[in-house]
């Protein structure tokens, strides 16, 4: 039988019987996750991104928003009578990559569309320690002056589109004209602001 | 979960927890010595060798208690497929126990105070206490620790309002938001016409400006103005038009915070709480709100 001799000895038998051993748990874990409704089906109301929201996901993560603000909300009730109702798998469906974070230095942004006014958004991301003096947040004020260059917005759109987010040909033909020239401020805030909307966020 | 899935996750989780038993039983089988020896295998690398030792006990031991871990945890909890495991658990299950639970506990202190009105909360020292945990968490990051507000964002304490202090009136503002609405005059009355105004504007709560300006500006005033900031221009509370003979700002009262006020306009938004807090905790901030100024 086989013997740790035997296998040790045998570079291409060691690494078949190695990939059998991981793959165990992704192939339980994983994998049936691609073909389970909660996870591929959208919750109802969930809209793609517009072409600005878009561009302010990507300034979002262009900055690591994503490292230091999770966009997961646990069913704990510590957390959902802080953030709202908690996250579910169908909210996600249109987002690659997902955003979820994995550690919060800030707060959770899940649910963070509506909550402040575009003009708190303004003056907390140009320095947020002009409305929460304790904050250690870093100050962002080039988003400001620098423009969102539309060149790209279609192509991204289009790539998106095909993993499955079902951008309209409209929305992609007039993306970049809905986009180009507008200061990254203005699309990182339109973003944000539509952040979790779509579950009932009362508590 | 279709039963396709339901089978592939407990077949592949089962033959894993086999897989790993067989693993570690059967390669303890084939060792050649069951205690420990100073016998050294055949190979050497660099002329370290390895000593012909069996797996410590302990360290068998360990794995044979999760395996046993394993198979108690599939049979109480969701683990197999579809099935729910004997405790009947789910993460949703015990979020609603929590909430449960604290609705037992709190709704009836949320209940008797929601008896009260916003004025008398504002003197019930544990209604306050209530207040101020949720002022923090949920009105702060604008209006300031204590709700002394910043820059365009309302001081709540100066007893100062835009759309009026009454308890009703606080709880309607959160509950519903507000949408301030300035407009801008920067094409309408060309920069000689706002600095008119704003000299005008200035000269209402007693500040310098030049004379002959603030005449001027006051003409413009009249004809522009007025209309929601009301003749005397103390303001209009139910078009949220502020009071600007009382020298408090909120976007700031320099000659040059006026002015490009005037020129470009202001709409600072209050977010409606409605879909964000129930109706019990909006009213118990409104009385925290209204205490704040008193």
């Amino acid at each position: 039988m086989l013997k740790h001799d035997t296998i040790e000895k045998n570079l291409g038998l060691m690494v078949i019987l190695v990939i059998i051993v991981i793959s165990g748990g992704g192939l339980a874990e994983i994998v049936p996750l691609f073909f389970q409704k909660q996870t591929t089906v959208p919750v109802e109301g969930l809209k793609p991104l517009t072409a600005l929201q878009l561009e302010g996901r990507d300034i979002y993560i262009r900055e690591g928003c994503h490292v230091c603000h999770t966009q997961q909300i646990r069913p704990f009730r510590a957390e959902t009578e802080r953030y709202g109702h908690y996250s579910v798998a169908g909210e996600f469906v249109y987002d690659h990559p997902f955003l979820w974070g994995s550690k919060r230095t800030g707060p959770d942004l899940a649910r963070v569309g509506g909550r402040y006014s575009d003009d708190w958004h303004r003056a907390h991301l140009y320095n947020p320690r002009d409305v929460v003096p304790e904050s250690i947040m870093p100050s962002y004020p080039w988003l400001f002056s620098d423009k969102v260059d539309g060149e790209t917005t279609p192509k991204k759109m289009r790539a998106l589109r095909s993993v499955g987010v079902p951008f309209t040909d409209e929305a992609i033909a007039s993306s970049a004209a809905d986009v180009d020239g507008k200061p990254e401020i203005q699309a990182l805030i339109a973003y944000l602001q539509q952040l979790g909307t779509v579950l009932s966020n009362r508590r | 979960m279709t039963d396709f899935w339901s089978i592939w996750i407990s077949v592949i989780t089962i033959a894993v927890m086999v897989g790993c038993f067989l693993l570690v039983t059967h390669t303890r089988k084939s060792e050649i010595h069951k205690e420990t020896t100073t016998e050294v295998l055949a190979h050497s690398f660099d002329g370290v060798e390895e000593l012909d030792n069996p797996l410590p006990r302990w360290w068998f031991n360990m794995f044979m208690i999760t395996i046993v871990f394993g198979i108690v945890y599939l049979f109480l909890y969701p683990g197999l497929g579809n099935y729910k495991g004997y405790l009947n658990w789910t993460s949703h299950n015990q979020w609603e126990e929590e909430m449960a639970h604290a609705e037992k506990h709190y709704q009836p202190v949320f209940s008797r105070f929601a008896q009260l009105s916003v004025e008398q909360i504002s003197n019930d020292q544990k209604a306050l206490q209530i207040g101020q945990r949720m002022f923090a968490n949920n009105c702060a990051l604008c209006h300031g620790q204590g709700g002394v507000g910043a820059f365009g964002f309302p001081n709540l304490s100066d007893n100062d309002w835009l759309y009026g202090g009454d308890g009703a009136t606080i709880e309607t503002t959160i509950t519903n938001g507000r949408n301030g609405a300035m407009p801008p005059w920067g094409a309408v009355l060309g920069e000689e016409g706002i600095r008119n105004v704003t000299s005008y504007v200035l000269s209402l709560s007693g500040q310098e400006a030049n004379a002959k300006l603030v005449a001027q500006g006051k003409i413009t005033f009249q004809s522009t103005c007025v209309a929601c900031h009301g003749a005397d221009a103390k303001g209009i509370a139910a078009l949220g038009a502020p009071n600007l003979t009382d020298n408090v700002w909120l976007y700031g009262g320099s000659f040059e915070k006026v002015s490009h006020t005037i020129r470009q306009g202001r709409a600072g938004v209050m977010p409606a709480h409605k879909n964000l807090l129930n109706q019990d905790k909006i009213h118990l901030i409104a009385g925290y709100v209204y205490g704040l100024s008193r």
